[in-house]
């Protein structure tokens, strides 16, 4: 049974460390935007430089 | 003849901004645009390789005509106004944050983080889009308004006023609700885990770690009561101070009663307690809360004259001119003022010819011509070519700046709950203590213990939580709902406000009217191509706003070469085309006052400004510039008429009294209304009990706006002026309005029945509770069950009145 005690212990401290990231995220401003750093991952890093075509596929709802 | 605006040919859109160009004249390799600034643009992407910025979406850019490309910015970077505007300098680095409208998709988020490109020094930029705002940092080898004029040069002009300016020092956000869910989310799950031995009754033998675990779940808890259910406390203690009764009071009630029931139980070794319901309740009430409080923060509802003004003005020194921040602007300053700019303070005209449109000021929709030596007020703004002016008081002392002051929006509905909810708190409160004290003594005979364990349960599970819930759940998903149909609210709050309207007050120019644009019928001998052409060369030169609203109708024409053209202020143009004399302009100018009197009542019927045309000795004919409606208003009356009370102020002459007599009726329009007795009507009919929503644009409209229940300003672009009100709507949301405000209703009745619902849910709650057998694990079933259910109905219940108002989701 005294597994238990350290298990419990081990679990709670787990907990606290993710409590702890998640005010230290807050903190850091990454609540701040939820949403532009969805649209940022979806860029490309760099493109060659190529002339731009018109493209019409991908238009309208970004949003 | 009538000459429309439709053009035949194949549509071209710009590639830049997707707007449909006249013509094909503006074109950059194989790409046409509708307006220089477009193309601009375009060809400062182009030579810098940023062409990703049209692949990632068709037509990105924001359209740049009347947008004055290519202004001097070199007031930025004297020291004054440097400091109100720069965040953080070293010697080396600044960092800025600008509030840029424009940013509308992704392309502009990939683009604006892709300054570095366009300048090196430009060490980093960030975007956050629902603030629209841009963080720049940069090396100090460049100026601020280096930086500034780049932004400007590839369409993201930011928005630099006064009041913008001022906000920076305010800027605070308050990250205390995210604390306290994560807190709060973080015990309620743990809680729940140590309470498993008691939801399975599997008997822990062991004392120690009975102990143990009830030690854990007691220190888990304290945060909860202490930091994450605060507020409920604080606003529940206010109400009883003021000898009021909020929603908060029952819901301290049951929370006081949770924790100390829990603390006994746990104490005398009865039990694991209702820990797990606690900290559950809690996290479902702070999530309500966060998700009532989503509003449109990029959004200004409560904006004064400040970020109506520049920030600096050109004042004229010995030739020079100078550009000054307006707070320094003197009596006696000689100030410069160019097309489409705001005259800043009270002003005499000293040269050029004057076009000043008021509109949104008084309502008034013809500009008014103005001669040197003639008096402008603040506020209007120039129409055509450059004039000076002489300021005549300080733009605190000016019309404009007394008519914002008289009208400070008083805050309405700032309890944070609706009226609804106080309503039945109060009874509810009152009930509930009536069934706690009759059960308290109906158990007395058996022990104090039973009776007082019996009297918290009674509490515990009576405690209004999916009462709590309901209302931020139904209205924040309402305000999303309002939002995506371009009906953006100030808080949830005012949903219920909204709900009870039974009058609608409307304004004319800007609101049932378009800006800027105008429908335009030419009435004599139909014109032929040439002289369509003719015509359409002379408007093309000038600056009068009619001028121009004529040339652009007259678009499928070409352009002719025409000498001597001449434009006398206020009168009319004339021009010549081989040897043919041709004027336009009014009948005096024309000569088209020496009609007929039989002739001139014929035209008396049509509404609107009238621009005479005359071919050598020929009187040919006139335009009429009409201001054009939003779409489908009749439609929209038509819905209104039955269940509203519906009424026409606006601040132009009776003029256009006929075309709207249809939609309101007699005795419904008041025309030439000041701000101030637009205010009073409003007033008036709210003396007499009548909810009023008032739909306006303009600062003359401001005062009424303020004073209505619902104060609603119309705009074409959302992120450009409006007065402080409590709705912004897009103007093309306007024909819907029957619907929002259907919609509005039906919320109601969705928070109405979730009451409904979660009473069922007390009363069963209460029947176990009352005859002493509520369990932990009953009450951690119970509890979140009606939560849920709750949250659900809320959710599914405006979707569906959504769906059935026949708007967007």
């Amino acid at each position: 049974m005294s597994a238990i005690f350290v298990m419990i212990g081990a679990s709670l401290v787990v907990a606290l460390g993710f409590l702890a990231a998640f005010i230290w995220a807050v903190r850091s401003g990454q609540m701040d935007d939820n949403y532009t750093p969805s649209v940022r991952i979806l860029f490309d890093d760099d493109k060659p430089v190529t002339k731009s075509v018109k493209k019409e596929e991908n238009s309208k709802n970004n949003k | 003849m009538t000459t429309e605006v439709n053009d035949t040919q194949t549509v071209l859109k710009c590639y830049h901004c997707g707007d449909i160009c006249a013509d094909d004249s503006i074109k950059s390799e194989d790409m046409y645009f509708c307006c220089e600034g477009c193309k601009i643009v375009y060809e400062v992407l182009n030579n810098n390789n940023l062409c990703t910025y049209y692949d990632l979406n068709s037509h990105p850019g924001n359209d740049q005509k009347g947008k004055a490309q290519g202004k001097n910015y070199d007031y930025l970077d004297s020291d004054e106004i440097r400091s109100k505007i720069v965040e953080f300098s070293t010697e080396q680095i600044t960092r800025v944050t600008f509030f840029i409208p424009g940013m509308h998709c992704s392309s502009c988020i990939w683009l604006l983080e892709q300054l570095h490109k366009f300048e090196p020094s430009i060490l980093e930029s960030r975007v956050n889009f629902m603030a629209k705002t841009l963080s720049v940092r940069f090396s100090n080898n460049i100026k601020l308004s280096q930086v500034v004029t780049l932004l400007d040069s590839i369409g993201y002009q930011p928005r630099l006023s006064l009041d913008e300016l001022e906000k920076k020092e305010s800027a605070f956000k308050d990250k205390s609700l995210i604390y306290k869910i994560g807190i709060s989310g973080f015990a309620f799950g743990n809680i729940m885990m140590l309470s498993f031995p008691e939801y399975l009754s599997i008997d822990v033998s062991s004392t120690d770690l009975k102990f143990l675990f009830n030690a854990l779940i007691i220190l888990l808890s304290l945060p909860v009561l202490v930091y994450c259910s605060s507020d409920y406390f604080k606003s529940a203690f206010k109400s009883i101070k003021q000898r009021f009764i909020n929603i908060d009071v029952p819901l301290t009630l049951g929370i006081i009663a949770l924790y100390g029931q829990s603390v006994y139980e746990i104490a005398a070794g009865h039990g694991a307690g209702y820990m797990d319901s606690f900290a559950g309740l809690i996290f479902f009430l702070l999530l309500g809360k966060i998700f009532q409080n989503k509003t449109y923060e990029f959004f200004s509802f409560e904006r004064n004259y400040k970020s109506y003004f520049p920030i600096s003005v050109a004042v004229l020194k010995d030739g020079d001119e100078i550009y000054t921040p307006l707070s320094q602007l003197k009596q006696g300053d000689k100030v410069v003022i160019r097309n489409n700019e705001i005259i800043p303070a009270d002003a005499y005209l000293l040269t050029g010819d004057a076009n000043i449109d008021y509109s949104f000021v008084t309502g008034e929709s013809d500009p008014v011509q103005k001669n040197p030596g003639e008096k402008l007020f603040a506020g209007g703004k120039q129409t055509g070519g450059l004039i000076t002016i002489e300021v005549m008081n300080e733009v605190s002392q000016s019309y404009l700046n007394r008519l914002w002051n008289n009208y400070l929006l008083t805050g309405s509905n700032e309890t944070g709950y609706t009226h609804l909810s106080n309503v039945i708190s109060k009874y509810f409160t009152i009930v509930i203590l009536i069934i706690g004290a009759a059960s308290f003594l109906f158990w007395l005979p058996q022990g104090i213990q039973k009776a007082i364990t019996v009297f918290s349960a009674v509490l515990i599970v009576a405690c209004p939580c999916a009462l709590a819930l309901s209302t931020p759940f139904t209205l924040g998903n309402a305000l999303r709902l309002l939002g995506r149909n371009n009906f953006y609210m100030k808080n949830a709050l005012l949903i219920e406000t909204l709900s009870k309207i039974d009058t609608i007050v409307f304004d004319k120019t800007g609101t049932l009217t378009q800006t800027g644009a105008a429908d335009i019928t030419f009435e004599g001998k139909p014109l032929t191509t040439l002289e369509t052409g003719i015509i359409k060369s002379m408007f093309r030169n000038s600056l009068h706003p009619l001028s121009k609203l004529v040339h652009s109708a007259l678009n499928n024409a070409g352009y002719v070469v025409i000498d001597s053209f001449r434009e006398t202020a206020g009168k009319g143009i004339e021009c010549r085309y081989e040897g043919i004399e041709i004027r336009a302009g009014n009948s005096e100018f024309t000569g088209a006052g020496e009609l007929s009197t039989v002739t001139q009542a014929e035209f008396t019927n049509s509404t609107g400004s009238r621009i005479w045309l005359k071919f050598g000795d020929t009187l040919r004919g006139y335009f009429t510039v009409t201001s054009k409606l939003r779409a489908n208003l009749d439609e929209l009356f038509g819905k209104l008429k039955n269940e509203y009370d519906i009424y026409l102020l606006s601040g132009d002459s009776e003029k256009e009294k006929i075309r709207f007599e249809k939609n309101f009726g007699e005795g419904r329009m008041f025309f030439n209304q000041k701000p101030e007795t637009k205010k009073i009507f409003i007033e008036n009919l709210k003396n007499e009990k009548k909810r009023v929503m008032m739909i306006g644009d303009g600062l003359n409209d401001s005062g009424a706006i303020s004073s209505a229940d619902i104060g609603v300003s119309v705009t074409d672009d959302l992120m450009s002026f409006t007065p402080a009100s409590d709705v912004i709507l897009k103007s093309d949301g306007l024909k819907n309005l029957s619907g929002y405000l259907k919609f509005a209703k039906s919320s109601v009745n969705v928070i109405k029945f979730s009451f409904v619902v979660s009473t069922i849910y007390n009363l069963i709650g209460l029947t176990v509770a009352v005859t002493g057998n509520l369990s932990p694990l009953f009450a951690a079933v119970l509890m979140p069950l009606s939560s849920i259910t709750v949250i659900a109905i809320a959710t599914v219940g405006t979707i569906f009145a959504n769906k059935r108002r026949g708007l967007e989701l």
